[in-house]
């Protein structure tokens, strides 16, 4: 009992404070490519002090679904991340089903980013949330065939199950199949979050932006939501590709916990080589690429359901 | 040939102006119309306001005179003849001459006359008329018009949205006025408004040369400084007879390709960071300091201020120093193909380019454009080759030119430019001139114009000037490759997805400050 308890709150504690430091190791990496010393790992943090201590200014036009949109996108992000489990344990929220709930909490947090971006009027952030919210529906299909696949390798029906049985019986019987998954996911993963090839997280140019672009009115503690908010859900739809690639180690919480971390690292310096050696597609291929991770996602639910 | 002739001179020259026809202003279209037609360009066409010696002459108005260069680039000559306006409007010659567009908006602006006929007559840098109580959309007189405050053209319907971008953009650059007419992510329109930027810098020159003439031409567009400055010089030597020593005008050509050098790598890299790839973006932004700081090398500073000035160059390149420099340019050369060549290897870059931002050869020929975006739609059109002056009369380079006119047609040329142009340096430092760096000038012409046309990195810089019964300048007219390429731009827009037009952009690369004055 003191154990889970313990497990849970170790699970909240890095929940809330780890994601911030996955910006800074994609960054890092980008920086090592390009031959640059780069920001510091940490800078997202810094970032958030500073932004934490100034202002905010309010557009007349706006209305409460303006600073509703950062704010549920942080605290959607962070209810999905009490579904996916990171150590050895269970997650803290686990039921049957429980990875419906998982994808369209992240689907709220997106319609109030969009919905926000809109009460500004602006034609820049309309444009914006026109191109998040046609293409997301895209994405969807592949992270739900993943689960899917996920769910009948494994015999269970909740996240925590799904991704630790996952490993111990199926990637042995259907590697092939978790292994397209697995891709699927980590296309998903790049797009949900806007890294290259979908979008450019770096990029001043209103124009091309997808994400960046919806959140260009928020300044101050609420750019800080906003930027904190997309941290946490590349946190935890990496955590959801790091547990359905590596197994939970026997001997207890801390080689578990370690490995996870290496995981994520890994992840994070995977997403940074990803971002240096390739170019952004252009905006009316994003659509094709999202089909091909349904599509390799759909294949491998095919393979384990024979 | 028949009709009106006009008088023909090479580029950095001077002709008396009593040898300008001074025409009819329909014999002067005609002639223009005619030129044009048979392929040759319009390179410059301006109005010459009267002085206002009092406020009361000046609200009298006074006749405008009009003014065009023509060039014709398989001859190597120009032909230049002029007009006399009789009243407040004359026929426009755009309808029949699209080159002619944004010249005649121009005129209208500086000397408040009507092009009649104009098919888009609006303002181009939103300041007051030049003549004081004539302005061509009876605005007040003393009330200072706003930039970006006119009339759009705009498309209607139920699924047509505008999107206006600018003048503050989010990156640092330079302030300007996009609006697009859109269709979902398609663009049926953009329309482009500056202005933002104007200084008056053409009044500013008139009355010299003075003190303030040299700075204010190298600070024309801040990346062509070079450029700007040398066809500044050509012009005053062509109109105090001097002859240029051979030291300085191989010194003048080492700085130009530099300049184009520093700008071409820079641009490169640019265009790698709009689509998101990250080791040319990083290398060429690195490799465009090497370039300008080998300019810095030749004179102190990194963009060329200071090197040109009339009669030769302020600094020699002493061996030493050129041994140093050409040390330095075969790195460089060798780190900027290097990191060119990354681009076209990389295929998630190339299918980014190809297909983006198309022109076709017609439209560049009708409109008139110049430098690398020109010869991307494969149109050989370079002043370096066609109107050598200086250096380039002794060493040719050869002209770049590519057929596709998209974004990678003109990254291309760029590329290629690259090569060619370090190549030519490397030449030129291998056996510089034993000859004086500069000699004295003397008093300029009296009332004669002199006309140099010099090939930026942008393309074509123009500069003409018209000197009064004492040798200063009455009218000194300025045209910048972008004064030619914005529409060019705009053009390169239709049908394309809004997304690009940031990478169709950075292939232009125009200078606002240099379109603005």
């Amino acid at each position: 009992m003191l154990d889970t308890l313990v497990q849970t709150l170790l699970h909240a504690l890095v929940l809330a404070l780890v994601p911030p430091l996955l910006p800074g190791i994609v960054n890092k990496t980008k920086a090592v490519f390009a031959g640059r010393t780069g920001p510091p790992v940490l800078q997202l943090y810094y970032d958030l002090a500073k932004l934490a201590e100034k202002g905010i200014v309010l557009s007349r036009t706006t209305t409460w679904v303006f600073w509703a949109g950062p704010l549920a996108g942080v605290v959607t992000a962070l209810l999905a991340g009490l579904l996916v489990p990171l150590g050895t344990h269970r997650a803290p929220i686990s039921f049957p089903g429980d990875f419906v709930l998982f994808a369209y909490l992240l689907a709220l947090g997106r319609f109030f980013t969009a919905a926000a971006a809109l009460d500004t009027g602006s034609a820049f952030e309309g444009m914006g949330a026109a191109r998040e919210v046609s293409f997301s529906p895209l994405a969807e299909p592949a992270l739900f065939f993943g689960f899917l696949a996920a769910a009948r390798v494994s015999g269970s029906l909740s996240l925590s199950g799904l991704l630790t049985g996952a490993w111990t019986s199926g990637w042995f019987a259907s590697g092939g199949a978790l292994l397209l998954v697995l891709a699927a996911w980590f296309v998903v993963l790049l797009a949900e979050t806007c890294r290259i090839p979908f979008d450019d997280p770096n990029t001043h140019l209103e124009l091309t932006m997808i994400h960046e672009v919806m959140v260009l009115d928020h300044g101050g503690p609420l750019l800080g939501l906003v930027l904190y908010g997309s941290s946490v859900k590349l946190f935890v739809l990496g955590a959801l590709v790091v547990r359905l690639a590596l197994p939970v180690p026997s001997g207890g919480p801390l080689p578990a916990w370690l490995l996870f971390g290496a995981g994520m690292a890994a992840l994070a310096i995977g997403i940074g080589v990803v971002e240096s050696v390739m170019a952004r597609l252009r905006l009316v291929r994003v659509p094709q690429l999202l089909v091909t991770a349904c599509l390799l996602s759909a294949l491998g639910t095919v393979l384990v359901m024979r | 040939m028949s009709g009106p002739r006009l008088a023909t001179l090479r580029n950095g020259s001077a002709l008396p102006l009593a040898a300008v026809p001074d025409l009819p202003f329909e014999d002067l279209r005609d002639a223009v119309v005619r030129e044009t037609a048979e392929g040759n360009r319009l390179v410059s066409f301006f109005a010459s306001v009267p002085e206002p010696a009092s406020p009361a002459s000046s609200r009298a108005g006074g006749e405008v005179e009009l003014l065009a260069v023509v060039a014709d680039d398989e001859e190597g000559t120009l032909g230049v003849g002029r007009a006399r306006l009789e009243g407040e409007r004359f026929p426009s010659l755009t309808p029949a001459c699209p080159q002619a567009h944004w010249f005649e908006r121009e005129i209208a602006e500086q000397a408040g006359v009507v092009p009649a006929g104009h098919p888009w007559l609006k303002p181009i840098r939103f300041h007051s008329s030049w003549r004081e109580g004539h302005d061509a959309w009876g605005r007040p007189a003393l009330a200072h018009p706003v930039p970006g405050v006119t009339d759009f053209y705009r498309v209607e319907g139920e699924e047509v949205h505008e999107v206006a971008v600018g003048p503050v953009h989010a990156g640092v650059i330079e302030p300007g006025h996009f609006r697009f007419q859109c269709h979902g992510e398609e663009v049926f329109h953009l329309e482009i408004s500056l202005g933002y930027q104007h200084r008056d810098v053409e009044r500013a020159l008139a009355g010299g040369p003075h003190k303030g003439t040299v700075p204010i031409v190298e600070t024309i567009a801040g990346d062509t400084t070079v450029a700007h400055a040398w066809a500044y010089a050509e012009v005053v030597e062509a109109l105090a007879g001097v002859a240029v020593p051979a030291r300085a005008g191989a010194v003048r050509g080492v700085a130009l390709e530099l300049e184009r050098l520093a700008n071409h790598v820079g641009d490169l890299g640019a265009l790698a960071n709009d689509v998101g790839f990250l080791p040319t973006a990083s290398f060429c932004g690195r490799i465009r300091g090497d370039f300008l700081n080998m300019t810095a090398l030749l004179c102190g500073s990194r963009f060329g201020r200071g090197l040109i000035r009339p009669g030769g160059v302020g600094f020699a390149l002493e061996p030493e120093r050129a041994g140093r420099l050409a040390e330095r340019l075969v790195a460089g050369r060798r780190d900027a193909l290097e990191a060119i060549g990354l681009l076209w290897e990389t295929a998630s870059v190339t299918a980014r380019f190809e297909g983006t931002g198309v022109v076709s050869p017609k439209d560049a020929e009708e409109i008139g454009l110049v430098g690398p975006a020109a010869r991307a739609c494969g149109i050989g059109r370079d002043v370096r080759h066609d109107h050598p002056h200086g250096i380039y009369r002794y060493v040719h380079l050869p002209v770049v030119t590519a057929s596709t006119g998209d974004v990678a047609a003109r990254a291309a040329v760029r590329a290629a430019e690259v090569e060619r142009s370090a190549d030519f340096v490397a030449e030129q430092l291998a056996a510089l001139p034993e000859t004086p760096a500069r000699v004295p000038v003397g008093p300029l012409a009296a009332d004669s114009l002199a006309v140099a046309l010099v090939e930026g990195w942008r393309g074509e810089v123009c500069h003409v000037a018209l000197t009064d019964g004492d040798g200063r300048f009455r009218r000194y007219k300025v045209t910048d490759p972008s004064f030619h390429n914005w529409f060019g731009l705009a053009l390169a827009l239709r049908g394309e997805e809004i997304s690009n037009f940031p990478l169709c952009n950075k292939s232009f690369n125009l200078s606002y400050c240099g379109h603005d004055l």
